[in-house]
């Protein structure tokens, strides 16, 4: 079987609370072992577009498709929309990793137990087996001396790569980033930024909601502009940011001079 | 007249079966009343909607009524509907289900307590229901209740007091008893209250350091 070309494939995707749509409509393509970033002003919806890639909110109407497999719902030749069974969308899900703005580290477990903690009571391995793929994994964000600490013991980058470790733990193929650096200190969002630079030359594919322009435009093959819960624009950095730009674009970067947007502003 | 609490410390056998009693259905009780009050909780949260309906009732009007009441009810109300019993296994019975109601309270709260992003890490990485639950919103819960629970404790200490009225032969009834034969009511309820509020005060201490110990697992 080959992959479809695409990592994840969005079709028609809709999302309502209650009466209120808060997205519309929404047709995207995420491309693998690229990183991809969702940029738009507050409340436009990305949130809960990473919220139902993870299928931690189920849409109201559409499709996606993980790797070709459909993640919750699928279409059926007749138009019909239907449900899949349980275990097939635990097998899809386990394809993806998720990494939160809160970390959401639990706290009663370090740094280890938390990278672990899926290893064993998910997949059934032995500690110790698990714990040598926690500790690859915590190496790889650099935190391999701090795995025997608790998170309340943890700077907040350093509690945010845990949870990208963790996220990595199950080998998914794809990692949802919900604002990775938002609740950081400025001097703490470098680190972190860094690892997820890292994983994308590894080839890892990612899905980065940030604000961080500057991130966005240097990391991202391709940005994502979601206005008012639709795709405004869908483009490389290069064909979004250079002149002549969208006008609603501009606005929004105007408000982010300060995170790596002036750079894109100024007049060449 | 004079104050002389020697005098009460001459029944010294007695007063140590008094405490024995004491601490034996404050230790009971409170373990029983936690964990009922954990399943009435976890019941009201996953059970069946009426069943958490007649819980949350039987919650609120145990929680809505003096404990004194209810012991009364229980203990002289009981024998009507067929429930004869012993005033120490009446008086267990009653503090367990008063401590249930509190506890399932506060083990309530906690649940609610913990972050909804804490589950969502737990379901992004494949942990079933049952799985999140067990390990991760019991323990968190746990530790979020830590401080409330020892508060409840404390409570359920003194209102062992309370069970002295249908004769259970605790501290409270069995040193005042001592006091009125003695002549020395006020040096009697002067000891008592001297050995509940050591009580409390070991209670509160050992909360602390149990807290204290487990101050790393607090939420970052
Ligand atoms: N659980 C919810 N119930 C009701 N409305 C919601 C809920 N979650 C989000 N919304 C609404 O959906 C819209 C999109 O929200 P979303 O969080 O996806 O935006 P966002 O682009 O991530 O914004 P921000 O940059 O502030 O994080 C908003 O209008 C928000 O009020
Ligand atoms: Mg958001």
């Amino acid at each position: 079987m080959t992959l479809p070309s695409s990592a994840i494939a969005i079709r028609g995707l809709c999302k309502s609370y209650g009466k209120a749509e808060v997205l519309h409509d929404i047709d995207l393509e995420i491309a693998r072992g690229a990183t991809t970033c969702l940029i738009g002003p507050s409340g436009s919806g990305k949130s809960t577009l990473l919220r139902c890639i993870a299928f931690l909110e189920e849409a109201t109407r559409g499709t996606i498709l993980i790797n070709g497999q459909p993640l919750g719902f699928e279409e059926q030749p007749d138009g019909k929309r239907v449900r899949v069974p349980a275990h097939q969308i635990r097998r899809v899900r386990s394809g993806i990793g998720m990494v939160f703005q809160q970390f959401n580290l639990w706290p009663h477990m370090t740094a280890l137990g938390n990278v672990t903690e899926a290893l064993v009571t998910v997949n059934g391995l032995s500690r110790a087996e698990a714990e040598a793929r926690g500790m690859a994994q915590l190496r790889r964000v650099g935190l391999e001396a701090r795995a025997r600490h608790y998170p309340s013991e943890l700077s907040g980058g350093q509690q945010q790569r845990v949870a990208i470790a963790r996220a990595l733990a199950l080998e998914p193929k794809i990692l949802l980033f919900d604002e990775p650096t938002a609740s950081l200190d400025p001097e703490l969002t470098g680190e972190v930024l860094n690892v997820m630079r890292d994983l994308g030359a590894d080839g890892m594919t990612m899905v980065v909601v940030t604000h961080e322009i500057g991130f966005a435009a240097t990391v991202g093959r391709r940005i994502v502009f979601l206005d008012h819960g639709r795709v405004l624009l869908n483009g490389t950095p290069g064909e979004l940011f250079a002149a002549p730009r969208h006008p609603r674009l501009t606005q929004f970067l105007e408000t982010y001079l300060d995170r790596g947007a002036a750079m894109l502003l100024k007049p060449a | 007249m004079s104050f002389d609490v020697s005098v009460i410390l001459g029944a010294l056998p007695a007063i140590l079966s008094g405490l024995q009693i004491t601490l034996g259905i404050w230790l009971a009780s409170t373990a029983m009343g936690a964990v009922l009050g954990f399943v009435v909780a976890a019941l009201r949260h996953f059970g069946p909607q009426p069943l958490a309906l007649a819980l949350r009732l039987a919650v609120e009007v145990l929680r809505g009524t003096p404990f004194l009441v209810q012991i009364f009810l229980l203990y002289f109300g009981g024998p009507f509907i067929g429930l004869s019993l012993d005033p120490v296994p009446a008086g267990l019975l009653g503090l367990s289900l008063y401590a249930a109601a509190y506890f399932s309270e506060i083990v309530r709260a906690g649940f609610a307590a913990v972050p909804r992003g804490h589950v969502e890490a737990a379901q992004c990485v494949g942990l079933s229901q049952a799985q999140i639950v067990r390990r991760i919103l019991v323990p968190e819960m746990t530790m979020l209740v830590l401080p409330q629970a020892v508060n409840m404790a404390v409570i359920l200490l003194k209102e062992t007091a309370v069970l002295s009225i249908i004769a259970v032969p605790e501290a409270t009834a069995t040193i005042s008893a001592i006091g009125s034969q003695q002549y020395a009511f006020v040096e009697a309820l002067f000891l008592l209250a001297v050995i509940y509020w050591g009580l409390v005060e070991a209670c509160g201490r050992a909360g602390q350091a149990l807290e204290c110990r487990l101050s790393k697992f607090r939420f970052a």
